[in-house]
């Protein structure tokens, strides 16, 4: 747990860069410090680590004052990652990584082995890639690298200045998305500093906007940008809060479980019946394992000539997983010109099913509850 | 690299060949050339010019150089990396003839001449190659909990080394072209020769000064090339070859 206690920094020419900040960050949150530029994100989270010290006010890492750490000891049990990633040009990958478990003293052995599991995490194949140098690595890779050498040591916390600035859009978009994925397995506390709102409401458990040095706002994204606490807040989330809070709600959150289904095997006749029956223009189909297998449509069923399965199953439709966001799903949607579609786990098995109402519903929803009201989504 | 090498082979043998040449058969009736043991001997004086006064260098240079990108001396790098480079800009003979009215002549204020000379370039670069460190780099390895002298040692001195020996090798070559001048005061090496020849008018003695002065200039540089390769970090080469 990391605990700010109104810390301020005040440079000696006067600047107040950082102005009587309080917040609490528990074990396992990604914290993201957003604000415009200079609005003191940075400085914040380098007086965590000391990396710039702190004028007033006290900072506590599971408990204990960081000023009472030696500053390297503390550094080192504090994974550190910058946008400019700064890896060693003259070090391989393997050695990049292995800094801060050489620095604490591990075996030769024991920091190859770690960097080996690193590289593995973050998607590279270590054989290929742990003598390899900088110079001989993509942006991308290159900011993996940086992330696994922050968890070189298996540090409990995290800094991380953004991190995934300096890479294209879309190297980005699925850098946050594996990030997403490692960090809830690895479970740290994360302080992650931004300027861009889409990657903040991604990735953060909880938002600190700041501006001008002090604290604005410090919630969960959902709430950030439901209720925006002043002025500033609604600007910065932007117009567009209700596709961003589309962004942030998952399809299990809008899906109709358990809806009603055929199965593969099954004689057309009985898909006549049942489609009379529960008075549906489509049905799913699955296998016996539960797996999707495609959709069957009442208007196919209409010419008599149609006597089996094969004939009227639609196998090739769009699909989403339940952890897709409803901002995803609603373009597959539209790409698929679909007003329905399944929800899927693992291994295709059929888990729900989301219709164009259920998410306009689950939208209007969340606002209406959250008291964000609609009159500046126009 | 390997061109590098068997040019300075081959511009060496064809130089000390020509020498030998001129040593044997460069007599003019009423001038005799140099003879091979004074030539040795010579040649000696000038190892020893350019060794002392780069050994000086070398040591001073690069404590100094170092010590000015410490954090509290940092203001001074760049006013002395600055007149470093205005220094070099003074002509060797000029620095060669403006010491002597304070030192005298001879075999001292020509050690003297030579190392205010060679001293700055190995200055120079020695600062230019910390302070050109992506700060990036030292700030992630600062934030990784690296101490001050454990950042110098493992990331600061072997991504300036290859500068820092540029810097020297680079000081070496001019020292041995001013070391030929430093004779003006009497310091002994090839130039004595060289000037003998100029004062009679004798091509063979000045070609025989001349030759090996060159010999040894392209000698010094082959060599320390051949350093400045070893020293370079392989990551760093490999970023040269795909730039």
């Amino acid at each position: 747990m990391i605990k700010l206690e109104n810390v301020s920094k005040i440079y000696p020419d006067g600047t107040e860069a950082v102005r009587d900040i309080s917040l609490q960050i528990q074990e396992g949150e990604l914290c993201v410090l957003l604000g415009p530029s200079g609005c003191g994100k940075t400085t914040t989270m380098k007086m965590i680590n000391r990396l710039i010290p702190i004028t007033e006010g006290k900072i506590y890492i599971d408990g204990t004052d960081n000023q009472e750490l030696d500053e390297n000891e503390l550094r080192r049990d504090i994974g550190y990652a910058i946008q400019e990633i700064g890896l060693f040009p003259h070090m391989t990958v393997a050695e990049n990584i292995a800094t801060v478990p050489h620095l604490k003293g591990w075996t030769k052995k024991e920091a190859r082995n770690r960097a080996d599991e690193l590289l593995e995490l973050m998607g590279m194949d270590p054989a290929e890639h742990m003598d390899k140098y900088p110079v001989e690595l993509s942006g991308g890779q290159r900011q993996r690298v940086g992330v696994a050498r922050s968890l070189g040591a298996n540090p409990p916390i995290m800094l991380m200045d953004e991190p995934f600035g300096a890479i294209d859009p879309i190297t980005r978009d699925s850098l946050q998305d594996e990030f997403l994925k490692i960090q809830a397995e690895i479970q740290k506390t994360i302080v992650f500093v931004t300027h861009d709102i889409n990657e903040a409401i991604k990735m953060g458990t909880k938002i600190a906007l700041l501006k001008d040095g002090e604290l604005i706002q410090y919630s969960p994204p959902a709430e950030l940008l439901a209720q925006p606490k002043n002025q500033f807040v609604r600007d910065f989330v932007g117009a567009d809060r209700t596709l961003k809070s589309m962004r942030l709600m998952r399809a299990r959150d809008a899906m109709k479980s358990s809806p009603k289904t055929v199965s593969v095997d099954s004689d057309i006749g009985e898909v006549r019946e049942e489609m009379e029956s529960s008075d549906v223009d489509y049905l799913i189909v699955t296998d016996d394992s539960g797996r999707f297998q495609g959709w069957i449509r009442a208007a196919d069923l209409d010419g008599e000539s149609v006597d089996s399965m094969e004939e009227v199953l639609s196998r090739d439709v769009g699909s989403v997983g339940r952890e897709t966001a409803l901002s995803d799903a609603l373009s597959v949607m539209l790409e698929e010109d679909v007003a329905n579609i399944p929800v899927l786990g693992n291994d295709n098995v059929l888990e729900g099913i989301l219709t164009f109402n259920d998410l306009q519903q689950v939208i209007g929803e969340t606002y209406t509850e959250e008291g964000g009201g609609r009159q500046v989504t126009g | 690299m390997k061109g590098k090498r068997i040019m300075s082979v081959i511009l060496i043998t064809i130089m000390v060949g020509l020498t030998i040449y001129y040593t044997l058969y460069g007599s003019q009736g009423w001038y005799d050339p140099a003879s091979g043991d004074e030539l040795l001997i010579r040649t000696w004086e000038h190892i020893k010019l350019v060794g002392i006064a780069e050994f000086l260098a070398i040591t001073v240079g690069i404590s100094a150089g170092l010590l000015i990108t410490r954090p509290g001396l940092k203001f001074l790098a760049s006013p002395v990396t600055g007149i470093a480079n205005v220094g070099l800009a003074i002509p060797p003979l000029a620095l060669v003839a403006g010491v002597s009215p304070f030192f005298g002549i001879g075999f001292r204020p020509g050690i003297i001449a030579l190392f205010i000379y060679s001293l700055l370039p190995v200055l120079r670069n020695a600062t230019v190659g910390i302070e050109d460190i992506d700060q990036s780099i030292i700030e992630s390895a600062k934030g990784m909990g690296m101490s001050r002298l454990q950042i110098f040692r493992k990331i600061e001195l072997p991504l300036a080394l290859p500068v820092i020996v540029s810097g020297i090798r680079y000081s070496t070559i001019l020292c041995v072209g001013t070391a030929a001048i430093a004779a003006l005061i009497n310091a002994g090496g090839l130039g004595e020769i060289i000037m003998r020849g100029q004062s009679g008018n004798f091509g063979s003695l000045m070609l025989q000064g001349a030759l090996l002065t060159a010999g040894l200039a392209v000698t010094l540089d082959w060599l320390l090339s051949e350093a400045e390769e070893k020293l370079t970090p392989e990551g760093l080469k490999l970023g040269k070859e795909i730039e």
